[in-house]
């Protein structure tokens, strides 16, 4: 049965982990997201449902330990937020690298360095463009409410397992902090090993008769081989581009101007859009739900149909704009609104740089 | 002579009683001849056999010589990043706790990269059996300092020796992890003669024995040669290994069954 609650962004990730039948959750604290690991805790998960949650002794750790978990076939996961996602990034490299499914969510925090606890959007080239090195992908989902921290938990698993390829929640101190209606699927029922053999027949479950011995690594010496693996990945990524790109578009149909935002900035951006639309500005909005993929393609179709301008509002100096201006393709204005250091903008400064920026400017 | 060459009529079929242990794979170890690598690998993999737990076995391999160890064992294996085995091993017997899980790693990996994995997995008294190849070296990039190269020993990053002053002392990490209440079973070996590889193989077994009784950390450091990086042929290695390995790092238990040895 469905489920009303009011929940932090954060817990409504752990609850949903749970119900999801995820069968272990490896993390380290770190502010703002300490509500995660906190939450499952208190829920005696173990009880529950006999998930297994553990505090490693860093984010490091913390990674590897989903990568034995994922290995198995189990469904893992662990969360973070900026300083603790960067120490993550060589066990990601190394999941992805070795095809393992598993979800790593980043609750971003301000940076660079220890930054500021308060929230940010700064970790967009980290999580779409690399992070770890390299020639890999992870698939990036970015939340915009409680409901969608819950939502992005068995979406993020199933396209971890159906690609075999690490998925990333990227989220940030807003979404992770506030609390929202949101409504909680049915509890699942954790895979039995059976299930998983047969779902994962890839997985370090212990070598039976009727198969031969499975190895999970991401190690190939041989050049050759090393090329013609890459060039396997390459080919999946290439699918899950044909095949997963996710965004929302709000008042998009008319829209004279468009702002693009993700997450806790495409919050702010309806609140300017509505004053935009009472001063009579048609302004539309895009919402990139997935962030690798990008839908370049939806930002083709709005200059195609029209639009202006675009202003790409983001908690940071400027980083999803490279991918608004590479599907623009200088045929319209691209202009970059921000905030830094952990400050959410008001929905009038959003306007205000529009006007001056992209419509004045 | 040997005895079988001298009397042909003893080669016969049914007296071949050495066989390779059904958990080793037919491939070629590309271990350098004369590492305790191999020696180790096939004890390890008769412990698998006799017990009868190769299909219940995970096992996980290093980065150092022994990366490519899921090459040569017949069993699921997970391949680490550099120090992080135990922090798999600990995920992997979390969700699968009736499943046998262990950890293969040298010196640099175990002790140096991975030095917190190590000491909070056995801190946290996982059940899992970590192998620990102790060859006082980086075999496998060449020959550099390793956290358990001896004093004044030269390696290629200590081309005149191991300064203490500037490059630290050789960490014996077995006995800091034997202080640890985790730790059930804490034991140094060696594998360079045939008596030291019996008793070692009877540590292994302890070891993947106090597994199956859901007992902590089993911990069991082989000191080993690395005849390439040492720059010794098999035989020196073996006698520089006793002449100084072993005053600095003596073989015998540690801990057993969760008490320290007096
Ligand atoms: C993160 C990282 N740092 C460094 C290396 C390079 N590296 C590979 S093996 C190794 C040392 C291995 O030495 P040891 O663990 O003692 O094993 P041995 O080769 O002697 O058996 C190093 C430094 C690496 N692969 N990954
Ligand atoms: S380099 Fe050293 S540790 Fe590596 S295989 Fe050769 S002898 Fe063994």
């Amino acid at each position: 049965m469905k489920e009303l609650r009011l929940m932090k962004g954060n817990e409504a990730l752990a609850e949903a982990a749970i119900r999801y039948g995820v069968d272990g959750y490896f993390g380290y604290p770190i502010t703002p997201q300490s509500e995660v690991i906190e939450y499952l805790m208190s829920e005696r998960p173990e009880e529950r449902t006999g998930m297994v949650v553990l505090q490693a002794e860093s984010e490091v750790a913390a990674i590897n330990m989903v990568y034995g978990g994922g290995a198995c076939g189990k469904r893992v996961m662990t969360s973070s937020s900026s300083p603790g996602v960067s120490l993550k990034m060589e066990g990601v490299s190394y999941i992805a690298g070795s095809e393992l499914p598993c979800v790593v969510a980043n609750i971003q925090r301000g940076g660079p360095g220890l930054g500021t606890i308060q929230p940010s959007q700064a970790d967009y080239f980290q999580a779409t463009k690399g992070g770890g090195h390299g020639d890999y992908r992870m698939i990036v989902l970015a939340p915009a409410s409680v409901q969608e921290m819950a939502d992005f938990v068995g979406l993020g698993f199933e396209l971890a397992f159906k690609y075999r390829n690490p998925v990333m929640i990227l989220s940030d101190g807003v979404i992770g902090q506030m609390m929202e209606k949101v409504e909680l699927q049915p509890q699942q029922p954790r895979r039995t090993e059976e299930q998983i053999r047969k779902e994962c027949p890839w997985a370090t479950l212990g070598k039976t008769p009727d198969r031969q011995r499975n190895i999970i690594t991401s190690l190939e010496l041989d050049s050759s081989k090393q090329e013609v693996f890459n060039n396997k990945l390459q080919k999946k990524y290439a699918e899950i581009v044909q095949n997963e790109v996710r965004y929302e578009t709000i008042n998009c149909e008319d829209a004279e101007y468009v702002l693009v935002a993700f997450g806790s900035s495409a919050r702010i951006c309806q609140k300017s859009m509505d004053i935009c639309r009472e001063q009579g500005i048609k302004v539309g909005i895009l919402r990139p739900i997935t962030l690798w993929p990008y839908p370049y393609q939806a930002v083709k179709d709005l200059v195609k149909n029209g639009v202006k301008g675009f202003l790409v509002v983001e908690l940071n100096a400027g980083q999803m704009i490279e991918d608004v201006q590479l599907a623009v393709a200088e045929k319209v204005k691209v202009e970059h609104f921000g905030r830094m250091g952990g400050i959410i903008p008001a929905p009038g400064e959003v306007v205000e740089a529009l006007k001056t920026k992209i419509i004045g400017g | 002579m040997s005895e079988a060459f001298a009397r042909p009529e003893i080669r016969k079929p049914k007296n071949n009683v050495f066989k390779k242990t059904k958990v080793l794979t037919d491939n070629v170890l590309h271990y350098c001849p004369g590492c305790g690598h191999g020696v180790v690998h096939r004890l390890v993999a008769e412990v698998i056999d006799e017990m009868g737990i190769q299909e219940k076995t995970i096992g996980i391999a290093p980065v150092g010589c022994a990366v490519m160890a899921y090459n040569y064992f017949d069993i699921d294996m997970q391949e680490a990043a550099h120090g992080r085995a135990p922090a798999l091993a600990t995920a992997i017997k979390r969700m699968l706790p009736e499943k046998f899980v262990f950890t293969y790693q040298g010196d640099g990996d175990l002790a140096a990269i991975g030095t917190a994995e190590t000491i909070h997995a056995v801190n946290r008294g996982e059940k899992i059996v970590i192998i620990f190849i102790n060859n006082g070296i980086y075999g496998m990039t060449g020959g550099q300092m390793a956290p358990t190269t001896l004093k004044g020993m030269p390696t290629s990053t200590s081309p005149y020796g191991r300064d203490i002053q500037t490059m630290g002392n050789p960490l014996k990490i077995t006995e800091l992890v034997a202080q640890l209440p985790g730790a059930y079973y804490v034991t140094r070996q060696s594998v360079h003669t045939p008596v030291n590889a019996r008793k070692a193989k009877n540590a292994i077994k302890k070891a993947f024995e106090n597994q199956a009784k859901g007992c902590g950390v089993s911990f069991i450091e082989v000191v080993s040669n690395c005849n390439s990086g040492w720059k010794l042929s098999p035989v020196k290695a073996n006698e520089w290994m006793e002449q100084n390995m072993f005053p600095f790092y003596p073989l015998g238990d540690i801990k057993v069954d969760g008490e320290l040895v007096k």
